[in-house]
């Protein structure tokens, strides 16, 4: 079992969800966090005043997938979560040890 | 005789001598019959003109509250949402009881030109009957809880230059103290029998003020500035962010504060007169000609109008017409507008960042800046056209040059008067129970630490 952590541009969440839909990957877990990567930020300005603001609003999505599907899944969401452009997030992909239904005790890939 | 029945009485008195007037007409003498419909007609100017003063003392109200709350509580950061708002709010509680006790009588008793005396302690005499020499249509009663409004007001700008980091106990005894010291004195000296700038009452330097220019906005953005020196620079300015939380509150504070002020400025005309109607024009058309000037002065400078420039300029407009609004055309009124939304633009973003002083709202760069651009420009633009009062002409525009110099003298007064009274008193509050937070509590903000309270709990 894999564990996919994505971060990508908010405004993107509802295209990657659709197209995770469509290949029948049901469970995810979204955080609204702020960070930034190479991506800068932009100036705010209050009565003169300027402010830098460099912590950006993205969007973390969590799925745990078998890792037969692993690349499947990645492409799908590299492909729905792509503008082509500086923000567009990153893809982190770790190892999960074990993963367990709480409803019914159930076991690995049955519980995902 | 019980709060009620002080007004009651006038009403019964106008049914009563409208019937009269109308039942008694055919067996009276022509000369019965002339005096009775001349009580009616007054019973109905008084009935029409306290009408409107009750409806607008309830809008000058309304600007504190919530207007400038919301205004100025949207620009600080969330932790100090509330403590802000309490600072304008608690005005309405304090400035009220000064003003019962202490506060009308010095501001309109009449010993010196320069304050008053104790005649209406404790509001003694303050009734339903008229005071002639301020407003003989309506009950003093009302023009006493007019203009308690305006002293309720004043004191709630200068918390701006303050903001996030004044404690509670500490602007209450402030604020409280400059009441009675500052803005009382000016008050009788622009607007007192006898006062030494009241033009139409025994003024020996007669100064222009309609509604508050010198009064309210250059004694409160002076104080403002000194306010703002004495205490110092908010723990982290310049190298933390500071941004308004919540422009959307301070944007509904900016409109409630322009309707506000047509109670301010209209309602200065102590009656429903056309005078009335003359001031709430310039008050609307200063207000939109100075959001226009600051925008367009933001957009050549930075590049976009923004939302809070937009609502600044408005109130700079708003301040700058007060003084000028029942003396100007709407022509001026546009002028006087525009003018103020550069100049105080210039006051807030270029000349404030240049000299460096932590005046957090800008009271000073709006109210200071605009309140003494407009008693100005109201000794050039007022006309004897739109105010008959004014029977020695006007301003400039009349041809009275020197009405010019001696709103500078007003001026200059309310500046002396605001920076002295506010350094005297801010030392002694200081003394006895401490101006500034403690660095502590200023990183917690001052919900928590003065009040015990958050403003949002999004999980509760």
């Amino acid at each position: 079992m894999k564990k996919i952590e994505a971060i990508i541009q908010p405004f993107k969440l509802e295209e990657v969800k659709e197209a995770l839909k469509a290949i029948g990957v049901d469970g995810m877990t979204v955080t609204e966090v702020r960070g930034h990567g190479r991506q800068k930020g932009h100036n705010e300005v209050y009565r003169g005043q300027e402010y830098m603001v460099d912590l950006l609003p993205k969007v973390k999505l969590e799925l745990v997938v078998s890792s037969a599907r692993l690349e499947e899944v990645i492409k799908t969401v590299t492909a729905a979560a792509r503008t082509g452009k500086i923000g567009d997030g990153k893809i982190f992909v770790y190892d999960v040890a074990e993963a367990i239904r709480i409803r019914n005790d159930d076991r690995g890939e049955t519980a995902l | 005789m019980t709060r009620m029945s002080v007004f009651k009485t006038p009403v019964l008195n106008n049914l009563f001598l409208t019937f009269a007037a109308a039942s008694a007409l055919a067996a009276q003498t022509p000369d019965e019959k002339i005096k009775a419909l001349e009580s009616a007609v007054a019973a109905a100017q008084s009935a029409g003109d306290n009408a409107w003063m009750l409806t607008s003392a309830a809008l000058v109200l309304m600007m504190t509250g919530p207007g400038l709350a919301l205004f100025y509580s949207g620009l600080v950061r969330r932790k100090n949402v509330l403590g802000t708002m309490m600072q304008s709010f608690i005005m309405m509680a304090v400035a009220t009881v000064i003003w019962a006790v202490a506060g009308y009588s010095i501001a309109f008793g009449e010993a010196t030109p320069y304050f008053g005396d104790l005649r209406y302690f404790m509001l003694h005499g303050v009734g339903a009957d008229p005071n002639a020499d301020y407003a003989g249509t309506i009950p003093q009663q009302t023009f006493m809880v007019f203009q308690l409004m305006f002293a309720i007001i004043t004191p709630a700008l200068i918390t701006g230059a303050f903001a996030e980091r004044m404690k509670f106990t500490g602007m209450v005894v402030f604020c409280s103290a400059w009441l009675l010291v500052v803005y009382c004195p000016m008050a009788h000296m622009v607007w007192g029998k006898g006062g030494l700038f009241n033009a139409f009452l025994g003024g020996s330097l007669p100064c222009l003020d309609f509604a508050g220019g010198t009064v309210v906005h250059i004694t409160s953005g002076v104080s403002a500035l000194v306010c703002a020196l004495y205490l110092g620079k908010r723990k982290g300015y310049g190298s933390e962010p500071m941004k308004p939380h919540s422009l959307v509150l301070s944007v509904i504070g900016a409109c409630l504060l322009w309707v506000g002020w047509f109670g301010f400025n209209a309602g200065s005309a102590l009656g429903a007169s056309g005078l009335a109607t003359s001031a709430f024009v310039a008050t609307h058309f200063g207000a939109a000609a100075a959001t226009l000037g600051w925008l367009l002065a933001e957009t050549m400078h930075s590049g976009k109008p923004s939302v809070l420039g937009g609502i600044s300029g408005a109130v700079a407009g708003l301040v700058a017409i007060t003084p000028a609004s029942g003396f100007v055309t709407p022509t001026a009124a546009l002028i006087i507008g525009f003018a103020a939304g550069l100049f105080c633009f210039f006051m807030v973003v270029i000349l404030k960042s240049k000299l460096g002083y932590d005046d957090s709202l800008d009271a000073f760069g709006v109210h200071g800046a605009g309140g003494t651009l407009g008693a100005i420009l109201t000794g050039v633009f007022a006309t004897k056209e739109v105010n008959s009062a004014l029977t020695n002409g006007g301003g400039l525009v009349d041809g009275n040059a020197g009405q010019i110099v001696n709103q500078f003298a007003g001026t200059a007064i309310a500046w002396i008067l605001g920076a002295v009274g506010t350094l005297v008193l801010l030392k002694i509050t200081d003394m006895v129970v401490g101006l500034r937070v403690s660095e502590e509590d200023e990183t917690t903000g001052l919900d928590l630490s003065m009040h015990g309270e958050e403003g949002y709990s999004l999980e509760s």
